[in-house]
């Protein structure tokens, strides 16, 4: 590779207007070739937005962008990768019907007499993967192949059609561990090839893993640019949130629990989930623990009526009950928030406003209409008390950043007044601010007297606010963890050991 | 190499070869040229309005204003055969660049107003069943000695059957269509639109051009349709072809191309129409049923293929959740 001297990309004074809102104010930005540039800050402080003038998909409203020294100005994304910036998202942007070679050349296929040459498009496409450490036949159709791979078919399409600038937008959300490590070693490559590549990502192990510096942004302006060889996990956060993150220490409340609210005995389904009873009293946290399948969603589903249990029953202050569909889970003040908010959750293109009394409306029937005026001061008040950051109560919520969305989401079923509140993973895909939101709300909450089950992946977490933690393993619950005996250790064994006890494996 | 992706194909042209085994084990005259002949004949227009119907259907659209325009065009060339000396391959040049436009400017809408291709075609059926009837309300018979000429083409098969032109314009139309689809960019932005346009937009698709491409090959193959129609009637009438654009959603259906878009291929419509014809042909041949019987097959044979789309999608997403480890897409 040829090091120019000037960087690959430089764009500086970059501003962009929302209606009420200034997205980007001032924000610059250096790439130099080879290295991993990582992009951060809270959900929506302008990552995306940074990220989407850079590609031409949204027009800046001011500042300039240099590609190499040349000034330029794309209109759309097709234009910017001709330019040399390649995007890859966190949803693998690639066409589900169409073969992995198809997806690899969509738009610059080899052509022979004027038609497509799918014999040597594919062999290209074999070619080109097995550069990246993969060996798959590229005439199947993409999803043939696990998220992790399609990844990395996206970021060889990138890197083909561009080849100066790489852009990575949480692509490892939704991957495992050893999925990233896969990216990993492809973005390595990428960079001993001279590539700039900007990773933006909430893991911030990954980024201290995987990048050479870090821009940090927050509402919309540079805080700072970091290499990261030089700085702390604890510095950039302090550079991302604007203040000192509260000591993590967590006292763990006496068990101030009222009388049993929810009995569950023997609850289950063939093929989903074996009979698990536990018991939750008023004010408490149960946890529930476990790897990803384990059966975490599917137990918080199987109560809420979400799926109908083929076995066990549930008791509601010791009376029997029938929950075999959500409507009369929230009619026995059950309230759920699912884990995929995109697909379960928020209706995107409702506002604000009407996203958080949905739930509301629909439990008092629809023939009684909530009052506007009580619609407006349920919403105020929730979007106040959850700190929900919106231009209005009128913008359709899909504007909102995932933090906020989740946080309108939590509002919706907080608004139902529930006894019993069941949440599935409430801190996935956000932000450190966000997330000790959250988790403040939820210890909040158990204090005032509610019973929460929360699912979650994530232990620290877990042990932040549980007062009792239940294990589950292969669609079982394994071990009940209280008090004390609640700490990320004592979770993984249960998780991994069979009949260990607690403390007895180093 | 069998892949997941051909079964659809391969279930309608085993459809179609049981069809019509069951068909020669009833009457073993149907094993002939004569009705093969036959079937590529009766069926040429609605054969080459479905190739377009196919591209539309496999970028996620739907195109409604086909059976319009096949009318309108078979008005179009009659009267203006009946009050012009214009030579009908004029005539026929003529009305091909309306309807193809005609097609564009639909694909234009839909896609710069970003309109539901169902209201804007669906605006267009009216406007061109609307045309037809401003130039004339009655049959307008066509008599000129080109069409003599071209409806007396044909090539008479050993055993009797007699190929038509019109016929052999659809499989030529059937074997372009294929090629298009499957071996140019232009098929393959189609396939991507119609496995997701904001996707395809993120990954460069020219997806304005290939929106308006799609309408405009719809549009144009209608404008052939109604040449080939007018051909097969020597008339054209303002209340023709009414319905057959559902006829050729049918026949994509059922040849194996899913509604939602994104899935399918051309060569499964070419085996639709087929399987259609035939069932046409049975009840000829049987006499005593009432045609209303072919609306029933083919109303049970969409809901089955129905069913077997929604099978296969199941199947592809729970091969999907094992190949990703994942209990739940999330």
């Amino acid at each position: 590779m040829t090091h120019n001297t000037g960087p690959v990309l430089h764009a500086k004074g970059i501003s962009k207007f929302f209606p009420g809102t200034i997205a980007l104010d001032d924000v610059e930005l250096r790439l130099e070739s080879g290295e991993v540039h990582a992009l951060l800050g809270e959900n929506g402080a302008g990552k995306s937005t940074l990220i989407k003038c850079l590609t031409g998909a949204y027009q800046r409203d001011g500042g300039t962008i240099r590609l190499d020294g040349q000034e330029v100005a794309p209109h759309s994304t097709a234009e910017s990768q001709k330019l040399g910036i390649g995007t890859v998202y966190q949803e693998v942007n690639l066409l589900p019907n169409l073969t992995v070679a198809e997806n690899l050349y969509l738009g610059r296929q080899p052509m022979r007499w004027g038609l497509v040459a799918r014999r040597k498009m594919n062999a290209m496409a074999r070619e080109s993967l097995a550069g990246y450490g993969l060996d798959i036949d590229p005439a199947e159709p993409l999803t043939t192949y696990s998220v992790a791979i399609q990844q990395v078919v996206a970021v060889a399409r990138a890197v083909e059609m561009s080849g100066k600038v790489l852009i990575l937008d949480e692509p490892t959300a939704s991957l495992d561990r050893d999925e990233v490590q896969l990216l990993f070693s492809v973005i390595r490559q990428l960079r001993e090839r001279g590539l700039a590549v900007v990773f933006i990502t909430h893991f911030l192990d990954q980024v201290f893993e995987i990048s050479d510096r870090a821009t940090i942004l927050r509402n919309g302006r540079v805080v700072g640019t970091r290499v990261l060889a030089d700085v702390t996990q604890k510095d950039v956060v302090t550079l991302m949130l604007g203040r000192q993150l509260e000591a993590q220490v967590h006292e763990r409340k006496a068990a101030a629990a009222g009388g049993t609210l929810i009995e569950v005995e023997g609850l289950g389904k063939r093929g989903m989930l074996e009979p698990i009873s536990l018991a939750l009293r008023e004010g408490e946290v149960v946890g529930l623990a476990g790897l990803l399948g384990s059966g975490r969603t599917e137990t918080a589903n199987l109560i809420f009526g979400a799926v109908q249990a083929d076995q066990g029953r549930i008791l509601l202050r010791g009376k029997e009950i029938s929950v075999s569909n959500p409507r009369e889970a929230v009619s026995h003040r059950f309230a759920l928030c699912p884990e995929d908010r995109k697909t379960e959750g928020i209706v995107g293109d409702l506002s604000v406003r009407d996203n958080i009394i949905l739930a509301r409306q629909a439990a008092q029937g629809w023939m009684r209409p909530i009052p506007r005026a009580e619609v407006n001061e349920i919403a105020e008040r929730y979007v106040k008390a959850l700190d929900i950051r919106l231009a209005s109560l009128d913008m359709p919520i899909r504007l909102l950043s995932g933090g906020n969305q989740q946080k309108a989401l939590l509002a919706r079923w907080l608004a139902t007044n529930p006894d019993f509140l069941i949440l599935d993973e409430p801190t996935r895909g956000i932000d450190v601010g966000a997330h000790a939101e959250i988790v403040a709300l939820i210890e909040q909450l158990r204090a005032d007297g509610m019973a929460l089950l929360v699912a979650s992946s994530e232990l620290e977490e877990l042990v932040a606010y549980s007062t009792r933690v239940v294990v589950l393993r292969d669609r079982r619950a394994v071990r009940e963890l209280s008090g004390d005996l609640i700490t990320p250790q004592n979770i993984v064994h249960a998780i991994t050991e069979d009949d260990a006890l607690p403390g007895e494996v180093a | 190499m069998i892949r997941s992706t051909h079964l659809p194909l391969l279930v309608t042209l085993a459809t179609f070869i049981l069809a019509y085994a069951l068909c020669v084990y009833a009457y073993p005259s149907m094993l002939s040229t004569r009705v093969v002949a036959n079937l590529l004949t009766d069926n040429a227009f609605l054969g080459i309005a479905a190739v377009g119907m196919t591209f539309v259907i496999l970028s996620g659209g739907i195109d409604l204003s086909i059976g319009s325009v096949i009318a309108f065009t078979g008005v179009f060339l009659a009267v203006i055969l009946r009050d012009t000396s214009v030579h009908p391959l004029i005539a026929f040049m003529l009305v091909l660049t309306i309807t193809t436009a005609f097609g564009a400017a639909m694909g234009g809408l839909i896609h710069y107003l970003e309109m539901p291709p169902f209201i804007v075609t669906l605006a267009g059926m009216f406007l061109a069943r609307g045309a037809a009837y401003v130039l004339s309300t009655e049959s307008v018979p066509i008599t000129h000695e080109f069409y003599d000429v071209l409806q007396g083409l044909y090539w008479k098969a050993p055993s009797g059957g007699r190929f038509r032109l019109i016929g052999g314009v659809m499989v030529l139309t059937f074997l372009v269509g294929v090629l298009v689809a499957h071996r140019t960019r232009f098929g393959q932005n189609v396939y991507a639109l119609g496995g997701g346009g904001q996707t395809a937009k993120l990954m460069g698709s020219p997806i304005a051009s290939t929106t308006v491409g799609i309408y405009a090959i719809s549009g144009g193959l209608a404008g052939l349709a109604g040449i080939v129609f007018s051909l097969y009637t020597s008339a054209g009438y303002s209340l023709a072809t009414v319905g057959v654009e559902l006829d050729a959603i049918a026949a994509v259906v059922i040849g194996g191309t899913l509604l939602t878009g994104g899935y399918g291929y051309v060569a499964g419509t070419f085996f639709g129409i087929l399987i259609m014809g035939l069932i046409q042909t049975y009840i000829v041949f049987d006499g005593t049923l009432s045609s209303w019987w072919t609306k029933i097959v083919i109303g049970g044979l969409l809901f089955a293929f129905i069913v077997l789309q929604k099978g296969l999608t199941w199947a592809t997403q729970a091969r999907r959740r094992a190949a990703t480890g994942f209990a739940d897409p999330s």
